[in-house]
């Protein structure tokens, strides 16, 4: 989630209130945004990704305005009708690239580096999350004084549209773009495979940009001289370009710009952009009450929308032409409980009964660690992720059929565990320098191939190791058993061969037919490889499986 | 006067005390009783905690012999045998060395010495002839200090030398391999006041019973014999415990409570296609949460299969949202995207699997689970890879936000947590969603727990067929239980380090 950082005299300002510190802070936590400081002129906040309208300083003031009951209700913008050229024409070619686009005049925009940084913060935020990092949609910010209108978007052949990028001080082609300049290194993949790159160019025949790419240097760079803007979003759905625009033009018009109006002229028809026109939403009140829990009356829920922002008339709700997450009437419920207060909901337990109950095979394993702690043994805790060669070659084993991770961060924990032992003989490892005896033990999950909705199946199982002077199968045994006594079940043993322990000295044991473990003495060579000069004995018990039968 | 203390004598104590009368140094001790030497230490630190020794550790410098000086003791130094070979007349360098049995280094030496004494005489006659000479002979008659030196006894403490002595003690320190000098740690044992009188008084019987072994009852030869008093205050060998671990300690008192409450429990699998873990949970396909970056994907099996019936609903929910009443996401649903597998990112997966098993006659209904979730963090002290999160749904017509806050708000103050705050946030699945903070109890800040909510009907209606109220949260768990344990670093709930499991406290909140 993007933190931003807002200028507090300029927020307070458009807020149109100044309060303490204190109280500012506790507002705009309880405004729906995670607050991370406010020190001498700044306020640092983390914005969620349902609001992005709260991106600029503007935005930010705007919501936390009405929150605060100073300005409520729809804020109003003007939009003046565009001149006959302020035209956008869609050429049929772009609709296999990136076929949407919105877009508005903005005039009597007084730049200064200040000014410039916020519209580029704005962008840039935009950007990165409403735009999902300019995949869903793009931004570009234009001085109109360059730019000879109307504009036209069209995709063209990258190699015959040659223009000078953003800071460059030469000509390039499209694909030269892409592979030479910063920005087209960093976007080249949303381009990936197209045989045509989208392209604003204006009248005069001059590219404006290549989006969601790049600017041009000539006619795609505001200066301090820059009055007047052209803006456009460009993305693959209508709305999501127009909420966008909707976003940005209302933060230019708090900063003090005119909105003017184009047409984009599609194929089939044509639409006046911006329209900050609000969207009526019909909703059920008592449906809003008992979400809640609190009895809302139409005046309370009229003051609680507008408190928000939103309009309210003949029992509809107005949504702001910028907010892009009102889904559903939850959403303007939520937004009725943020200006309700979440402080002020009475926290309330219902007077129904219902039945407690722990999973059984939970109180089971439980009861197991219960056994073992009572034997003197020390539980540990140990992750299901674990290194791939500790579980194989360091055991002594050449393959297994391992469940591996595809973005491991540490190659430390680059794999699913398939069985728990090496988890214990790393722990060894990390205690050596502790006082022995060491017995230990460890309940936990498996993960191996299998016939399942996902291709892998879980398993939980125990692992313990007795490593002390005297370790060996039979005190391995007596603990396995002590496991048996206290579950009243008989169990059975017989050779069988595994790599990690000592030959002839590792039982297979079954419960009722069932073969559910492995206990012996660790092999010397393993032993060698984890560092451990004191002799281990080992059992690994598949928990999963002993409960199936012990059920029985 | 000392009955009580004499009584607590060990038969070791007995032996030692005695033989304190005559002789304080430790070896000797030894020699005197007869004893083992870690007998003697522990008779005297036992005689010691009585206050009946005193224990003295004394550091000295000790000289003793090297492996020239015992040659040299016994075969006199170089210079004397290179003076004793030449009295009979002038000797060739080989004929030197043969007769005064000297190697090459030490003839050298002694040529140096002796002309500087003016005791020989060096000619050149093709080779180098010796011949002694008048001081030489002189010299033959009489043992130099470092002569004498030598045949003291050794070990010697370097403080007990006469001034010659310390003079020879330097020259022959400068020397090669005769002398050492090292300082040697000694233990000199006193008797105190209170010794002497013990021993005055007399140990008294000394056949007291001490260990009471089976083979005394069965011959029943402890009658009419006293016993040994023991030192009730001495500190004994610590015993480890067996123990469960101190997290797990926790995670059964954190299920106690929810089941208190009329929760029942739920569990699952750790390993999950993204359809259970986001796209039942209306996340966008688009969010940034189902990046590579945070989440743990599965080489293989990479992808996983997907139930056709509830996935038409989830597909239509999230692009246009199906019967929900919503508007949904927009765009295309990828099938793909949501066959991948992965690590369940939180435990609100089985919640969701719970809900899809739920039928209308079974409500109202509520869940816990407290269960490891994954996040492809790098470890560093405030982040793990593998998490707990306690986990809760109430499936109730019947439930709204005042009951979330109450739910919670219990569940906390169970914890030890009297204050609890409730703010905005912001999850896919949930309106309203809850960010929930508790008050330390001493630091009086407020700590960020975990997320809440009531699941979106784009959530509920696929997967329970209709709408209803699910109040839903989970909670953090690592933070509150290393605020109960005092511990700093995440990473050291899970290191697994004996020592500190061994005698972590135990998990006592109630």
């Amino acid at each position: 989630m993007p933190t931003v950082t807002l200028n507090k005299k300029t927020v307070m300002r458009l807020v149109g209130k100044e309060m303490p510190d204190e109280e500012l802070k506790d507002r705009i936590s309880m405004l729906g945004t995670d607050l991370e400081s406010v020190e001498g002129d700044s306020i640092e906040v983390e914005i969620f990704p349902n609001r992005p309208d709260l991106l600029s300083e503007q935005g930010f003031a705007r919501a936390l305005s009405s929150f605060l009951g100073v300005k409520t209700g729809l804020s109003k913008f003007d939009i003046k009708k565009g001149k006959d050229d302020y035209r956008v024409i869609v050429d049929q070619s772009v609709e296999s690239v990136r076929p949407f686009t919105a877009c508005a005049i903005v005039k009597g925009l007084m730049f200064d580096d200040e000014k410039i940084r916020e519209v580029i913060q704005i962008q840039e935020k935009l950007h990165v999350t409403y735009g999902r990092n300019r995949k869903k949609c793009a931004i570009g910010v234009y001085p109109l004084e360059k730019i000879k209108l109307p504009i036209y978007y069209i995709a063209k052949d990258p190699k015959e549209v040659r223009f000078r990028p953003l800071e460059m001080n030469e000509e390039m082609d499209g694909l030269q773009v892409l592979s030479r300049h910063p920005a087209g290194r960093d976007y080249a993949h949303l381009l990936d495979g197209k045989d045509k790159f989208p392209f604003f160019i204006d009248d005069a025949g001059n590219v404006l940009s290549m989006p969601p790419v790049i600017n041009s240097h000539m006619t795609g760079r505001i200066s301090e001289t820059t009055t007047d803007v052209f803006v456009e979003f460009s993305g693959f759905d209508q709305s999501v370009v127009s909420k966008g625009l909707n976003m940005l033009v209302t933060a230019l018009a708090d900063m003090g710009g005119e909105i003017h109006s184009m047409v984009i002229e599609y194929k089939d028809q044509k639409i006046v952009s911006p329209d900050l026109s609000p969207s009526k939403m019909e909703f059920d009140k008592s449906f809003v009450s008992r979400w809640l829990g609190v009895d809302l009356d139409d005046a309370k829920i009229k003051e609680c929308l507008e408190k928000m922002g939103y309009g309210y008339e003949d029992g509809n709700a107005l949504v702001p032409a910028y907010r892009a997450d009102v889904l559903h009437s939850v959403d303007l419920s939520e937004d009725i409980a943020i200006a309700y207060g979440y402080e002020n909901f009475e926290p309330t337990i219902p007077n129904v009964a219902t039945a407690g109950e722990e999973d059984h095979f939970e109180i089971f394993k439980s009861r197991i660690g219960d056994v073992l702690a009572s034997l003197g043994l020390v539980e540990t805790k140990t992750y299901n992720l674990i290194n791939k060669q500790i579980q194989t070659t360091k055991m002594g084993i050449e393959q297994m059929d391992i469940i591996e991770i595809a973005n491991p961060l540490n190659i430390e924990y680059d794999s699913l565990r398939c069985w728990m032992i090496p988890s214990l003989m790393k722990v060894l490892q990390d205690n050596l320098h502790h006082e022995y005896p060491q017995r230990v033990f460890t309940i936990g999950r498996i993960f191996k191939k299998g016939e399942s909705e996902t291709g892998a199946v879980e398993a939980d199982r125990l692992s313990v190791v007795l490593c002390e002077p005297n370790a060996d199968l039979t005190k391995a045994r007596q603990v396995f058993d002590a496991i048996m006594n206290a579950l009243s079940v008989g169990c059975e043993a017989e050779n069988t061969d595994h790599l990690s322990f000592v030959p002839g000295r590792v039982a297979r044991m079954s419960v009722n037919g069932k073969k559910v473990a492995y206990v012996g003495e660790i092999h010397p060579r393993v032993l060698e490889n984890f560092d451990i000069e004191m002799p281990v004995a080992a059992i690994e018990l598949n928990l999963t499986d002993l409960f199936s039968v012990f059920r029985i | 006067m000392h009955e009580k203390l004499i009584a607590t004598l060990h038969p070791l104590e007995r032996k030692v005390l005695p033989a304190l009368e005559s002789h304080s140094d430790f070896d000797e001790i030894i020699k005197a009783t007869g004893l083992k030497d870690i007998e003697v230490m522990r008779a005297v630190q036992w005689l010691g905690n009585k206050e009946a020794v005193e224990l003295k550790e004394d550091v000295k410098e000790m000289v003793d012999l090297d492996e020239n000086g015992r040659e040299y003791r016994d075969k006199k130094l170089p210079e004397r045998r290179f003076l004793i070979a030449l009295k009979d007349g002038p000797l060739s360098m080989d004929d030197l060395q043969k007769k005064a049995d000297l190697n090459r280094e030490e003839i050298n030496v002694c040529i140096g010495t002796l002309k500087k004494k003016a005791a020989i005489d060096v000619r050149k006659d093709g080779d180098l002839v010796f011949s002694i000479t008048e001081p030489g002979r002189k010299m033959l008659d009489k043992e130099s200090l470092e002569e004498l030196f030598l045949k003291k006894d050794f070990p010697l403490d370097k403080t007990t030398l006469a001034p010659e002595e310390a003079f020879a003690f330097d020259n022959l320190m400068k020397r090669k391999s005769i002398i050492t000098s090292d300082l040697v740690k000694t233990k000199t044992i006193t008797l105190t006041r209170l010794g002497s009188e013990i021993l005055k008084t007399g140990l008294g019987e000394s056949d007291m019973i001490d260990r009471i072994t089976p083979k005394l009852l069965k011959t029943k030869e402890w009658k009419g014999k006293g016993f040994r008093h023991y030192d009730v205050k001495i500190n004994v060998p610590k015993v480890n415990r067996g123990r469960r671990h101190f997290v797990n300690q926790a995670i059964q008192y954190i299920k106690r409570i929810w089941l208190d409450l009329g929760f029942k429990e739920m569990q699952g699998n750790m390993l999950h296609t993204s359809f259970w873990d986001l796209d039942t949970l209306f996340v966008p396909q688009d969010h940034p949460a189902r990046a590579m970056q945070d989440t743990f994907y599965i080489k293989d099996p990479s992808s996983g299969i997907l139930p056709r019936d509830l996935m038409e609903k989830v597909k239509a929910t999230h692009e246009n949202g199906w019967t929900t009443g919503s508007k949904g996401w927009g765009g295309k649903w990828s099938e793909e995207m949501a066959k991948k597998n992965l690590l369940r990112t939180h435990t609100t997966v089985l919640s969701a699997e719970a809900i899809s098993r739920l039928k209308k006659e079974d409500l109202p209904a509520k869940f816990f689970s407290v269960g490891k979730v994954f996040r492809n963090e790098a470890l560093d002290w405030k982040h793990l890879f593998e998490l707990h999160q306690v986990e809760g749904i109430v499936v109730d017509p019947n439930a709204n936000f005042k009951h979330l806050k109450g739910y919670l708000k219990e569940f906390y103050r169970k914890m030890g947590y009297k204050d609890v705050r409730m703010r905005p946030a912001h999850f896919p699945y949930t309106e309203p969603s809850v960010e929930v903070d508790v008050l330390h109890p001493t630091k009086n800040v407020w700590i960020e727990l975990g997320g809440a909510g009531i699941f979106r009907p784009e959530v509920v209606k696929p997967l329970l067929g209709f709408d209803c109220p699910v109040l839903a949260w989970g909670q953090g768990m690592e933070r509150i239980i290393m605020e109960y344990f005092a511990i700093t670093d995440i990473r050291d709930l899970y290191k697994n380090d004996l020592k500190q499991i061994r005698e972590m406290k135990k998990w006592m909140r109630s």
